[in-house]
């Protein structure tokens, strides 16, 4: 536990060391703004709500998050620092975990910075506080699903561009995996039941119910298991390293 | 007396290639180990497997008579490690790289700063504290490396090339802390410098193809020299005589089983076996009334020792 918070500390201020949180955030608010505004109507809507603002956050995290985790692990071993690491006594979960939940408040803490856009609507409306609340969890938990996607991707190469693309690929996939550019390439000869699970993985698909209001806890048990699973395989590739020939 | 650290059988392969191939030693507490071969011999990935950053193929690493594999937490608390090339995180500053090492470590309070300060006033980084580590010299990064690996005090130091990239008085430097902290430790160094064995270990492993090819203290590997008790002479004067004389001269001392050019100016004389013959080239060198320039016993040449072990046969 000790070993954990203290990875965590210095991955977290390891991002603020360097200008990468700084460009970080800017970004993510000025895109988050473009896209509620221009994209999302947020104004012409005439809705006191956040759903401008929240149905693009997948599009966004698509990239921004690879873009975040990329370097998880694979700067670790790119600089050699993963031996350090992985010398002291620090166990792998702990590693893994640490440096997971890091990048998971760093990307926490620029969602919370969107916080005008809630005392905007407050404002400008009456909206529904325990949906946008909701709202918030939903996207954080997507967040580290996409996160976690992302280290344990970035486990597997010590190039961040590699990391970088290939997560990116993957997440992809989990967002869309409830549309057709997925759905239609299983279909047409996989049995309904599979389909309809790999329906299930949507991250869209979950996002989209938390977001609308309907606050079912099988969508944050989803994007948590996912998040579990993701990091355990995550530590399996770390132990496995040590011992691949 | 049981060893501090012991390896029995270590094995890595890396696919069809066998990197270590049964490798098996013990150190004591006050012992400097010092790993000596070429590169890729498998002193590094022999290190890698100790500290517990590879797993080994087969054979077994015991640290305080705790299995490492079994309880690689305990085993990783006992021992300090300096990796090959001492990587650090670039972004921090020493302060904050030694805070961070001293948390991992258990470290707390009054005890960590003292600890800090200590080793930071010991390695000499004290000017360095506030840099940021990707900034600093070769030398300093590695030093910064040593630190860390000495912060907790720990019974076992790993320290693979520590005194790589490092300038003549540093290097000093760091063979005068490796002595001084021997008494207490159970050390391992790899090192390709030569001399550096000679000056701090207590015993070397000279290791080629990953296997240990010749174990035993500096003194014993220099013994295995064949310039080991030969004795080394240089002659000056205008009337010097030319080395087929000289070699004509030297070889009828008793003793004496040949004589060969050792650059320039100087002859080498090898004794047969473990003869002396001190006494006869001195008698001879005053009966012919030759002006000496230096004349010794050479204790053996490690760099030819090195050679012959690792290349030959």
């Amino acid at each position: 536990m000790g070993a954990m918070t203290t990875v965590f500390r210095r991955e977290l201020a390891g991002y603020f060391a360097t200008p990468v949180a700084w460009v970080f955030i800017v970004i993510f608010l000025l895109t988050t703004a473009a896209f509620a505004f221009y994209l999302g109507n947020f104004f012409e809507r005439g809705q006191a709500d956040l759903l401008s603002f929240f149905t693009y956050l997948p599009w966004l995290y698509l990239f921004l998050i690879p873009a975040i985790g990329m370097r998880l692990w694979s700067e670790e071993r790119k600089t050699g620092t993963i031996e350090l690491l992985l010398t002291l006594p620090i166990s792998v979960p702990a590693a893994v975990i640490g440096k997971f939940l890091a990048a998971w408040a760093f990307v926490g803490i620029a969602l919370a910075l969107t916080f005008p856009f809630w005392l905007m609507v407050s404002y400008l409306g009456d909206p529904d506080h325990g949906v946008i609340l909701a709202s918030y969890v939903g996207a954080l938990l997507m967040a580290g699903g996409y996160l976690a996607i992302t280290s344990c991707l970035s486990s597997l190469t010590q190039n961040q561009v590699i990391a970088f693309v290939v997560s990116t690929c993957v997440c992809f996939l989990f967002t869309v995996s409830g549309t057709p550019i997925v759905l239609d390439f299983v279909s047409g000869w996989a049995p309904d039941l599979l389909v309809d699970q790999i329906a299930g993985f949507s991250f869209i698909t979950h996002f989209q119910s938390i977001i609308g209001g309907v606050i079912d806890l099988r969508d944050m048990v989803f994007f948590a298991s996912l998040i579990g699973v993701w990091l355990f395989v995550n530590m399996i590739i770390i132990e496995h390293k040590k011992f691949a020939g | 007396m049981t060893a501090m650290l012991e390896v029995r059988d270590l094995v890595k392969r890396f696919g069809p290639f066998t990197a270590v191939d049964g490798i098996s030693f013990e150190v004591q507490r006050g012992e400097v180990l010092g790993f000596l071969g070429p590169n890729g011999a498998g002193k590094s990935t022999t290190m890698k497997m100790i500290t517990g950053f590879l797993g080994p193929s087969a054979g077994t690493v015991t640290v305080n008579q705790f299995d490492a594999l079994a309880n690689p937490i305990m085993a990783k608390t006992r021992i300090g490690y300096l990796p090959e090339g001492a990587p650090a995180y670039p972004d921090m500053t020493p302060a904050s790289f030694l805070e961070f090492i001293a948390s991992v470590r258990g470290l707390k309070g009054r005890q960590r700063r003292q600890r800090i300060a200590e080793v930071t006033e010991r390695i000499d980084i004290g000017r360095v504290m506030q840099q940021p580590i990707e900034t600093l010299s070769k030398g300093f990064k590695r030093r910064v490396g040593l630190a860390q690996a000495l912060l907790h005090d720990p019974e076992i130091l790993i320290l693979d090339e520590p005194t790589d990239g490092l300038d003549p008085n540093q290097k000093f430097q760091v063979r005068e802390l490796i002595h001084e902290l021997a008494p207490e430790k159970a050390i391992i160094i790899s090192t390709h410098i030569l001399e550096e064995v000679s000056a701090v270990c207590s015993r070397a492993l000279i290791i080629a193809r990953g296997r240990i090819v010749a174990d035993g203290t500096p003194g014993e590997l220099m013994g295995r020299s064949r310039f080991h008790n030969a004795v080394v002479l240089e002659l000056k004067g205008d009337n010097k005589p030319d080395f087929e004389t000289l070699r004509a001269d030297l070889v009828r001392v008793p003793g004496v089983a040949s004589v060969e050019p050792d650059g320039e100016r100087r002859v080498v004389v090898f004794p047969e076996g473990s003869a002396t013959v001190t006494d006869g080239v001195s008698q001879l060198a005053a009966a012919r009334g030759w002006q000496i320039g230096a004349f010794y016993v050479d204790p053996g040449r490690m760099d030819e020792v090195f050679r012959s072990i690792t290349q030959g046969n």
